[in-house]
């Protein structure tokens, strides 16, 4: 114990500012503080009808699928640019992480692969959380609707999960009061849940949907998941026109199995909202597949949905594609770039569902680069206004074609 | 016109008029900080070599602190100026933060110094990029943007003014046709930004309008100022004397020292209602202070502009022509030229060529 | 040096990125884009329309897919002009433009301040004006290997079209500095460097005498600047800037400046690279961007003779095809124009020739690849 501690402190001394800030301070950063920071807002990176948005490829198979991107993207002739920042995953520093949060602040929107952290220390917490809590991303968005064609359990799912995403179970605040006891805080606040709650049920009635079900375990978490379930039906009365009930988390992985039709947009916390999403993706067809979406009150952050590195497969060109895809198509909605996001999507569909191009993680044979390939057929041919690129030599983070070598 | 005659009649004392020659004539000096001293004493000693009848009258602008309390120019320096009428003035350390205000723009006021004169020649013998400017720049030195009118209108609002008169156009306007008639150039190019400003340029360029009208010798041409810039860089050799406002000359003047060689070469006179101030605008290179490595140029030749401004055109003439000679010969050059002379050297080579 | 370490750094990126790049997917670049884009065309004044032909003549050459839509918009010439709100629409829709310049007489008739420019940029808010100064090959100029870029807040400032005469003889012009267009255009400048990979930005100013006004705009960069750790923040007194321009020009590589000192800093730096017919510029706002020459002269004397250089232009013209993603026609016209320069046999008058634009445009088209 005394050596951890140690350990750890020594490790804290080598952290930025950033971490070292989120470490000493991680207890007041949830309690004196709540969560919500006030930012004072950066103009949009937007110019001339082209976007900026920062990439993070991670780890893993982060590089290739966001290389994916990039490619799909030059060849849309998507009007976004990329500043594309890596972090070294072995490095002890958190210059990088620093750097890409910077980055994220002054171009407001990100699409990231997971970022690893390697360091197993106890002060140190994950480089994802660490982005996400400076970025106060309060809620992730996860939305899955199946594929025909697509080898799973169940047919024609379409749910949304919206997560609590900052507080919650994952506060990070552990402790061994005792040898052989240790504590482990959930913190659940009620300006997070308000928060949060209000999201969902904006974004259930502006998408049309019909139903949200709280997740919950407030039958044992009295106090906590009690906070978080009031909330949600005080809020509840505030939209009359969308149905809402409640659901304990136990019995909605069950229902999730064995009849997941019956919902619609669930809203969870935290630890509620990972366990959810997995089995749901399990359901449908796998990690490869689905996108999730960070908001916070500033900033948008897109990766696959299910944050997994995945860097045993890494460099093989066996890896699905499509999550990274689909996240960029719901970064191009975000951007409001529906032409080409539509485009791209059709792309996706046609080449999942028509041509059953699918990796092996769904049960078929073809690489990554075959199902890029197929998407890049699609798109050739499809109708976006914005034009083609031809040349796909040239990077576009790249101005040396302006110049005379 | 009226402005010129005046202090022409200041500075030429009754009863000896234009004769210059015979009678010694004082001169406020103003050796400045860093450098300023060693050069000043250069020029001292070229003039004494060359006997031009002039009596320096040395003083100390450090700031005082006067009488109602606030940090300032010493009286006795005022008073000197006053008297002389004509100042040579090294270059002064501008205090970092806040106290007094910056004691160029202290003097500019006192003396009311409406005209900065900054004629801008390619020497011999110091290769620049350009080797064909021969150019003068006046600006218009009290008001424009420079009028210090700003206000905070609401939070992150800010509206800063820019004042233009007819008194003040009109006035440096005559000086520049005055100047350019005097010092034989054919022609006079106000530069103004009236297609943007129309109203507080289009003032400016009809005040010299008007006065050009009153000088049918001298070619007039009006120019904008994005045109000029360009031009400039391009051929700089179809621009003579230059007039314009405020921040235009700040701005016009640095660039075609800059294309002369910087402001080490450049001689600045500043003309005013209350007497005339000639000075280096170079900084107070601080580093090699005391080392005997600056070069007195600037200041010699702000002081042969000097000799001018008296009407002493015979020893002018003599003493910048063993200026550019010995820069030419390129044997005593500086280190900011490129050579390796002393400050001390450089001055002994004028020296022997006046004698 | 810098511009050294710029193209070992994007060919070690380059390098790098292809290994990592699974390769079958490149294999097969798609054929030509079916549709066509349309773009809004104002030819201007002075020599604007030969130059807008010239283009034209190169685009139908190369097969570009681009339509153009022309207006033709003047002061000058109000008679004529198209009303200003059917332009601004069709700009609105096309989001693309390429303009030539248009004149702007001293007086106006009817006592307007603004400008026609000035309120097409309102309009639209064309905030911000990027003029990329570099060297052209086998154009001689004193300084060789010049590389930079002028970013010019253009909605404010000195051009806020505010004056009014106080007493007669007495006139005031307000310049107008906002922190929400400065910090705008500071991160509009920091957000082009870090896009173009440049490692340094200047600020010009002039706040030691401004204090309120430029101080204003000098602290939205200085903030702004925090937010760029990894590209070098400088600035500059303007006055200062223009003298480092013309004695040792390539300290400078991407300037951030208010709306007078811009014109000042453009101007001249146009002149050190051979004059307002090579450069090009462009003015952005969110979501439109309008291509027009980097050093704003309408040339009118030149009007029918035929001897504008058309370079300027032609550059606008390759940088907008970038812009839409026609990368493939856009280096195509770029390529050919540095060809025709490097070899140096057709010049017009203004690089030292005697060939007409037409002449110069034809050896654009016939070294099209």
């Amino acid at each position: 114990m005394a050596l951890a501690v140690r350990f750890a402190k020594q490790s804290t001394e080598k952290l930025s500012p950033l971490l070292r800030r989120n470490f000493c301070s991680a207890y007041e950063l949830q309690h004196k503080n709540p969560i919500q920071k006030r930012i004072a807002a950066i103009p949009k990176a937007q110019y001339g009808g082209r976007h900026t948005v920062t990439m993070l490829p991670g780890g893993g198979i982060g590089l290739e699928l966001s290389n994916y991107v990039r490619e799909i993207f030059r060849y849309a002739g998507v009007p976004v640019d990329f500043e594309v920042i890596d972090i070294d995953p072995n490095s002890e520093t958190n210059d990088d992480l620093d750097y890409a949060i910077t980055s994220i602040k002054r171009n407001g929107v990100a699409i990231k692969g997971n970022i690893e952290t390697k360091s197993e220390a106890t002060g140190i917490i994950s480089r994802n959380v660490a982005l996400r809590n400076e970025l106060d991303l309060f809620v992730n968005v996860l939305h899955c609707k199946s594929y025909p064609g697509v080898r799973s359990h169940h047919k024609d799912i379409d749910l949304i999960v919206v997560r609590q995403n900052t507080e919650g179970e994952y506060a990070m605040l552990e402790h061994e009061s005792v040898r052989g006891v240790v504590e482990s805080l959930k913190i659940i606040t009620v300006e997070a849940s308000e928060r949060l709650s209000r999201f969902a049920f904006e974004y259930a009635r502006k998408n049309g949907r019909k139903k949200v079900t709280t997740i919950h375990k407030a039958n044992i978490m009295k106090l906590s998941d009690g906070c978080f379930l009031e909330t949600s039906k005080r809020i509840a009365k505030e939209y009359p026109d969308i149905e809402h009930n409640n659901m304990i988390i136990d019995n909605t992985c069950m229902q999730l199995v064995a009849k997941p039709q019956q919902f619609d947009v669930l809203l969870t916390t935290n630890l509620y909202g990972s366990i959810c999403t997995n089995v749901i993706c399990g359901l449908v067809g796998g990690a490869g597949l689905y996108s999730g979406r960070n908001y916070g009150d500033h900033y948008a952050v897109f990766e696959p949905g299910t944050r997994n590195t995945g860097s045993s497969i890494a460099g093989k060109n066996i890896c699905n594609p499509f999550a990274m895809l689909n996240a960029s198509v719901d970064m191009l909605n975000h951007l409001g770039h529906t032409q080409h996001a539509n485009a791209i999507s059709t792309a996706i569909y046609e080449t999942i569902v028509k041509d059953k191009i699918h990796t092996a993680d769904l049960g078929g044979t073809a690489s990554s680069t075959d199902c890029i390939q197929n998407v890049l057929k699609h798109l050739a041919a499809g109708q976006v206004s914005w034009k083609i690129a031809l040349d796909s030599e040239e990077d576009e983070s790249d101005f040396t074609f302006w110049r005379f070598a | 016109m009226q402005a010129t005659r005046f202090f022409k009649k200041l500075i030429t004392p009754s009863g000896c008029v234009r004769n210059f020659a015979s009678q010694t004539k004082k001169v406020t000096l103003i050796p400045g900080d860093g450098i300023g001293p060693e050069i000043s004493a250069a020029v001292q000693k070229i003039f004494a070599t060359a006997q031009v009848p002039i009596e320096w009258e040395s003083v100390d602008v450090t700031p005082v602190r006067n009488p109602d309390g606030r940090f300032g120019i010493p009286q006795a320096a005022i008073d000197s100026v006053n008297r002389n009428k004509v100042g040579l003035k090294g270059p002064l350390m501008t205090p970092v933060g806040k106290g007094h205000r910056s004691l160029n723009l202290a003097l500019r006021k006192e003396f009311d110094l409406y005209a900065n004169v900054r004629p801008c020649r390619s020497l011999e013998g110091y290769k620049t990029l350009y080797d064909d400017v021969d150019v003068v720049t006046i600006r218009e030195n009290t008001e424009g943007e420079y009028s210090g009118i700003e206000h905070e209108i609401v939070d992150g609002v800010v509206q800063s003014i820019k004042l233009i008169t007819e008194e003040a156009s009109k006035r440096v306007a005559e000086y520049a046709f005055q100047y350019a008639k005097e010092n034989h150039r054919s022609k006079v190019t106000v530069v103004h930004k009236a297609n943007i400003m129309r109203m507080s340029d289009g003032l400016f360029l009809r005040c010299c309008r008007e006065t050009a009208d009153k000088f049918p010798e001298i070619k007039f041409e009006e120019r904008y100022l994005d045109t000029v810039c360009l031009n400039m860089v391009q051929d700089p050799r179809q621009y003579d004397v230059l007039v314009m406002p405020n921040l235009y000359g700040d701005i016009l003047s640095d660039m075609c020292a800059g294309l002369v060689g910087g402001l080490g070469l450049t001689p600045s006179g500043n003309i005013g209602l209350g007497g005339a101030l000639f000075e280096s605008v170079h900084g107070t290179a601080p580093d090699i202070a005391g080392k005997d490595l600056a070069n007195p140029t600037a200041l010699l030749l702000s002081a042969v502009m000097m000799l001018r401004h008296m009407e002493m055109n015979d020893k002018a003439d003599k003493i910048q022509k063993a200026c550019f000679e010995t820069i030419k010969e390129g044997k005593y050059l500086t280190g900011d030229l490129g050579g390796k002379a002393k400050c001390s050297e450089f001055t002994n080579a004028i020296c022997e060529k006046l004698a | 040096m810098s511009l050294l370490t710029r193209n070992v750094a994007r060919c070690l990126i380059q390098v790098s990125s292809r290994n990592i790049h699974s390769t079958a997917a490149l294999a097969n670049p798609p054929t030509k884009p079916q549709q066509r884009v349309k773009c809004t065309l104002i030819p201007g004044d002075g020599v604007g329309p030969e130059l807008i032909y010239s283009v034209q003549e190169v685009f139908k050459a190369a097969d570009v897919p681009v339509d153009f839509e022309p207006f033709f918009l003047s002061e000058v010439n109000p008679a004529l002009s198209a009303p200003l709100e059917t332009v601004v629409e069709s700009i609105n829709r096309n989001k693309i433009c390429l303009k030539g310049i248009l004149a702007t007489p001293d007086y106006s008739h009817t006592g307007e301040l603004q400008t026609l420019n000035m309120k097409l940029r309102n309009e639209l808010d064309l905030y911000a004006n990027v003029v990329h100064v570099a060297s052209l090959p086998g154009v001689k100029t004193r300084h060789q290997g010049i590389d930079a870029v002028v970013i010019r807040e253009q909605t404010e400032g000195e051009y806020s079209a505010q004056e009014h005469e106080t007493v007669p003889g007495v006139v005031e012009c307000l310049k107008v500095v906002t922190e929400a267009k400065s910090l705008r255009i500071a991160k509009f400048a920091f957000d082009y460097a870090v896009k173009h990979n440049r490692k340094k930005v200047t600020a010009i100013h002039k706040a030691n005498i401004m204090k309120l006004g430029d101080g204003l705009f000098l602290r939205s960069c200085e903030k702004m600047a925090k937010l760029y750790p990894r590209i070098q923040f400088e600035k500059m007194i303007v006055d200062n800037a223009t003298m480092q321009l013309v004695s040792n020009p390539h300290q400078f590589d991407v300037m951030v400046t208010p709306n007078l000192y811009g014109n000042i800093i453009d101007n001249i730096s146009s002149g050190l690279v051979g004059g307002a017919g090579v450069v090009s510029g462009a003015s952005y706002s969110a979501s439109h961007v309008v291509y027009e020459p980097g050093a704003r002269h309408t040339f009118s004397e030149a009007v029918g003779k035929n001897i504008a250089n058309p370079t300027a232009m032609l550059l606008c013209a390759s940088k907008m095809l970038r812009h839409i993603n026609l990368l493939h026609y856009s280096q195509q016209i770029y390529t050919a124009v540095n060809n025709v320069l490097k070899a140096g046999k057709v010049r017009t008058k203004d690089l030292g020739g005697n060939a007409t634009t037409n002449e110069f445009t034809k050896a654009v088209i016939l070294s099209l690849k």
